[in-house]
């Protein structure tokens, strides 16, 4: 089977940009791919953005940045799965390929958060969840993983210290990547301290809105290896799996169903297994979410992810690094970027090219990118060569 | 009138509308398709199971165990004059799930994971418009019912 990879990578600043619309932050991204890849935009062809609408006054978004990056005629669309969103758009970028209709591809995650006034991101919080029997009942996205985190916590003996632990991580990696919004590191004390959201959360156990965008190239082998050489990046696991929107059909409350199916699926056709994967990036939207994380990936036993952060394993130089490029707690979540972003971090891990952050000998790397409160998840495997 | 059922409603227009009618009256009614039976809760029109469109209402009890909760600080759009508000999801008894707001018969050091509680439908009081809604309290609260329930067909 021919494989597909990754040949160029874009990352913009992460933050509050009050500097620039949503065109100019995809096509600061999208400039910084082509270069890395040494390709022109006249080797690609087609554009794949993913983003959620709802956020941006434009809408159908994709056309206007095919236009402002003057990529028309060439194709572009738009794909919509909430936070997974990017992670959607490198999937159909790669299913669009695979299919022989194109060579290379691609994919822009970009949103911009912070143009909406608080009444309209409130607004959009209230909804969510499903709305015709929870959201009647003022239930947000926090909420959501807080009632997670209290049963994990009730099951599994998992703490307030552990979720914040995550954080502590989080930050702590966040300090030394210059994209992310937050380049600071916080205490254990901090964290128990900050204000109340959705019990058992504080403030910092939860991730920020951001605006930022992040892109990727995808190339058939042939194509990939001729541009590329030996630092093109294998996408050669993918897995995509759904669970219901509502928690009063959800079958678990203390993990990501969907999650667990996608990392089958993904390991699987990878043919890797959880203790395989050299580093991680995870959507840890909620701390309880990061610890989720390891438990559906594999990288420890069911209800051990608390005791998995507890005793630093993933770290640099435990048993799984995860997030060591912050995560979206530090480098802040622009939902449609994320997928992207995350994709971003471990081909730059699998290049050997992240410093002080560098996982030593990176040889498979993974990412978790979950939509909305679980009701998607994409898990993706890369591999050097 | 589904429209009734919440403080702020999103789902004006669906097939199992008399839902909050029944709620006004009192009764909790969950769905049971008139094809293979299959009953659950919320109420749905089409059967998940045999993929009928024909179901009736089917009242539950409302009691059931606690599975999980939260105490929700920082609220949405038409929640943010309440203040802080708990949020429970409730096993129910007859199957399926319920969530709602956790009532004033449960003391804040009382809420656990686990504990049995009382589904009870509640009109706000202070609206103009008709506003129905429920709230989880202590197994054995009582409340109104209408005398004769409405119709049991769609
Ligand atoms: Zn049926």
């Amino acid at each position: 089977m021919s494989r597909i990879g990754i040949i160029g990578i874009g990352h913009g600043k992460f933050g509050r940009r009050s500097d620039a619309s949503v065109q100019e932050l995809a096509f600061e991204s999208f400039a910084e791919a082509l270069s890395d890849a040494k390709i022109e935009r006249k080797d690609i062809d087609a554009t794949v953005i993913g983003a959620v609408p709802e956020y941006h006054k434009q809408r159908s978004l994709a056309g206007a940045i095919q236009e402002y990056l003057e990529m028309t005629p060439k194709p572009t669309w738009l794909t919509e799965v909430a936070c997974a969103s990017g992670s959607a758009a490198i999937r159909t970028a790669w299913m669009g390929i695979k299919s022989g209709l194109h060579k290379v591809v691609s994919v822009i995650g970009c949103q911009k958060m912070t143009e909406l006034q608080t009444p309209e991101i409130l607004a959009l919080m209230g909804r969510v969840g499903e709305v015709q029997w929870e959201s009647i009942f003022g239930t947000t996205f926090p909420g959501y993983y807080a009632m997670f985190a209290n049963r994990h916590m009730h099951e599994f003996g998992t703490t307030k210290e552990m979720l914040a632990a995550v954080a502590v991580k989080n930050h702590f990696y966040g300090a030394m990547n210059k994209k992310a919004m937050f380049q600071k590191e916080v205490t254990l004390e901090k964290c128990l301290a900050s204000d109340p959201v959705a019990s058992p959360f504080g403030i910092f156990d939860c991730c920020a809105n951001a605006d930022g965008a992040a892109a990727v190239i995808l190339a058939e082998e042939e194509r990939a290896r001729a541009i590329a050489g030996d630092r093109v990046v294998w996408l050669d696991g993918l897995g995509c799996a759904t669970t219901t929107m509502s928690v009063l059909r959800r079958p678990s409350l203390t993990g990501i169903s969907s999650a667990t199916e996608a990392s089958k699926q993904a390991y699987e056709m990878a043919g890797v297994g959880p203790a395989d994967i050299k580093v991680a990036d995870v959507h840890d939207c909620f701390t309880i979410a990061e610890i989720m994380a390891y438990e559906d990936l594999g990288f420890c036993k069911k209800g051990q992810g608390g005791h998995f952060i507890a005793e630093k394993q993933s770290y640099l130089g435990g048993r799984t690094p995860v997030n060591v490029d912050g995560g979206l707690k530090s480098k802040g979540h622009p939902i449609g970027t994320t997928g992207v972003s995350m994709t971003v971090e471990v081909v730059k891990q699998l290049r050997g090219d992240c410093g002080e952050r560098q996982v030593k000998d990176a040889d498979v790397a993974l990412t978790h990118n979950v939509g909305g409160i679980g009701q998607y998840c994409f898990v993706h495997i890369y591999k050097k060569e | 009138m589904f429209e009734w059922f919440g403080k702020i409603n999103f789902t004006p227009h669906t097939r199992v509308t008399e839902f909050a009618d029944h709620l006004k009256d009192g009764y909790l009614m969950g769905s049971k398709c008139r094809k293979c039976g299959f009953e659950t809760y919320p109420p749905r029109a089409d059967c998940p199971k045999c993929l009928s469109p024909d179901f009736e209402f089917n009242e539950i009890s409302g009691q059931g165990t606690l599975l999980t909760h939260t105490q929700i600080t920082a609220a949405p759009t038409g929640f943010q004059d309440i203040g802080t508000y708990r949020v429970g999801l409730l096993d129910l008894k007859e199957g399926g799930r319920l969530l709602a707001w956790i009532g004033e018969s449960i003391g804040e050091d009382e809420v656990k994971i686990g504990m049995q509680l009382q589904v009870v439908p509640r009109i706000f009081e202070d609206t103009p418009d008709i506003k129905v809604y429920y709230t989880l309290e202590k197994p054995g609260t009582t409340w109104n019912k209408a005398p004769k329930p409405g119709a049991a067909t769609p």
